[in-house]
């Protein structure tokens, strides 16, 4: 919020690597799952819409830190919302100048980046607070953490639902795909099972950092 | 609005003034980003829009080279001009200029979302030659089947789409039937598994055929003058 003073973070490797693990905005944070969902059904598809939103976010996030000082708190949602959809659709013309066929793939799903909550999320706890380096880098990881989690979900889906990887088919003839990978419960399937190791990991590091701590406390 | 802020917008005059120049300065900016975006991209677009036309085209008339866009008005087929209201037919051409067939599109629901397919008409076998989805939703594994199955694309090397003899409508209608009873050359043979899809194609062909075809066998020869 405008009114507050900036508790600004010195810009640190960290700053970038929060987003990839830590503060991953779909395996920890749960954000944004109406793409996660509904676009990873290929890998081009998941890239595409990770790289766009990135886009978006580093764009509408560094124009509201630089205006974190001029936006009233009454408007600030207002504020960043119109940011937010002057950046997507500027993407929106920006792909389908690139590729219809990208473009057909990801139907609405482009202009609905207006309403991800990861971008709106990251404009007001982050951008509005912060200096705009600070912003960029953060951004910069946030979105370098969606993109990687789609395209998790989307080689995982495309390889398992058309036996193919960007397109290109990795098995023979004989392959029968599994088509359900690639229609909406696989979506869900593979995004449980990601979580689940996500979070599985999370609490092993968890408990050998207990141990380790434990150690030491009786050396 | 909330108690709070009336009582804020009381205590200090000057943010409506604030909350109006925060939010019309952002709207011009917004503005002159999506305008500049747009002239820049609006070439680019539009020659991605005519080389995805014309991909397809040129799979549904074999043999053609080059293409010239007419428009079928109430008064018959003209060339496409700027502000043309009616349906954009196209026709292609081989390399000595000579029509080889022409293209419509056509549209109707399918199981998921309207399906929208280009297809391709000869003129001389009075037969529908081949067909190009430009846009579906259909479930893939099922609906898709009718761009990969090779039965059901056997319907399309001559699906007969005569004109009726008083200049309306088909001679007989583009039908589709059950898997494997095809026996006239205007049925089409559904892919049993996707008999929805298989049936869309069928009804938006011969809704699409009953209207053009009539009309394109009385102006033939405006488009065989084409180039």
């Amino acid at each position: 919020m405008s009114g507050l003073p900036d508790t600004t973070e010195k810009i640190t490797l960290d700053t970038f690597l929060r987003g990839l693990w830590e503060e991953n905005p779909v395996f920890v944070m749960l954000l944004g799952m109406c793409p996660v969902l509904a676009v990873t059904n290929s890998a081009i598809n998941a890239l595409a819409m990770g790289l766009a939103s990135t886009f978006v976010l580093v764009a509408s996030n560094s124009l509201v830190s630089l205006m974190r000082h001029f936006i009233p708190k009454q408007v600030r949602i207002a504020t960043y919302i119109i940011i937010i959809a002057t950046f997507v659709t500027m993407v929106d013309y920006a792909i389908q100048a690139i590729s219809l066929d990208l473009y057909n793939a990801l139907g609405a799903f482009i202009q609905l980046i207006v309403v991800n909550c990861m971008i709106l999320g990251r404009a007001e706890a982050y951008a509005s607070k912060q200096p705009l380096g600070a912003t960029i880098i953060n951004g910069l990881g946030i979105g370098a953490g969606f993109t990687l989690a789609l395209l998790s979900l989307g080689t995982v889906r495309e390889i398992l639902g058309s036996g193919s990887l960007f397109g290109v088919a990795l098995f023979g003839e004989n392959f029968q795909p599994w088509v359900v990978m690639v229609l909406p419960p696989g979506g869900f399937f593979v995004l449980g099972a990601w979580l689940l190791i996500f979070a599985w990991v999370g609490q092993h590091r968890q408990q050998r950092m207990d141990q380790q701590e434990v150690a030491q406390h009786d050396s | 609005m909330s108690q709070a802020d009336i009582n804020t917008a009381v205590v200090d005059p000057g943010l409506t003034t604030r909350m109006l120049r925060t939010l019309g300065l952002v709207a011009m900016l917004s503005g002159l980003l999506v305008v500049l975006t747009y002239r820049f991209t609006l070439p680019m677009i539009e020659e991605n829009k005519r080389l995805a036309i014309e991909r397809a085209l040129f799979k549904v008339i074999p043999g053609a080279v080059s293409r010239q866009d007419f428009v079928i008005t109430e008064q018959g087929i003209r060339r496409a001009e700027q502000n043309t209201e009616g349906v954009t037919l196209y026709a292609g051409y081989d390399q000595e200029g000579r029509l080889k067939g022409v293209a419509l599109e056509a549209a109707a629901a399918g199981y998921q979302d309207v399906i929208r397919i280009l297809y391709g008409y000869d003129p001389y076998c009075q037969c529908i030659r081949g067909f190009q989805v430009l846009k579906m939703a259909e479930t893939p594994g099922i609906g898709d089947k009718i761009i990969k199955d090779a039965d059901f694309q056997q319907n399309f090397v001559a699906l007969e789409a005569r004109a009726h003899v008083s200049g309306k409508g088909l001679e007989q209608a583009i039908v589709p039937v059950k898997h494997g009873t095809k026996t006239e050359p205007w049925q089409i043979d559904t892919i049993s598994g996707a008999t929805i899809t298989s049936k869309a194609i069928a009804r938006m062909l011969n809704d699409s055929a009953q209207q053009v075809v009539p009309i394109i066998q009385k102006d033939l020869a405006i488009v065989e003058a084409g180039l």
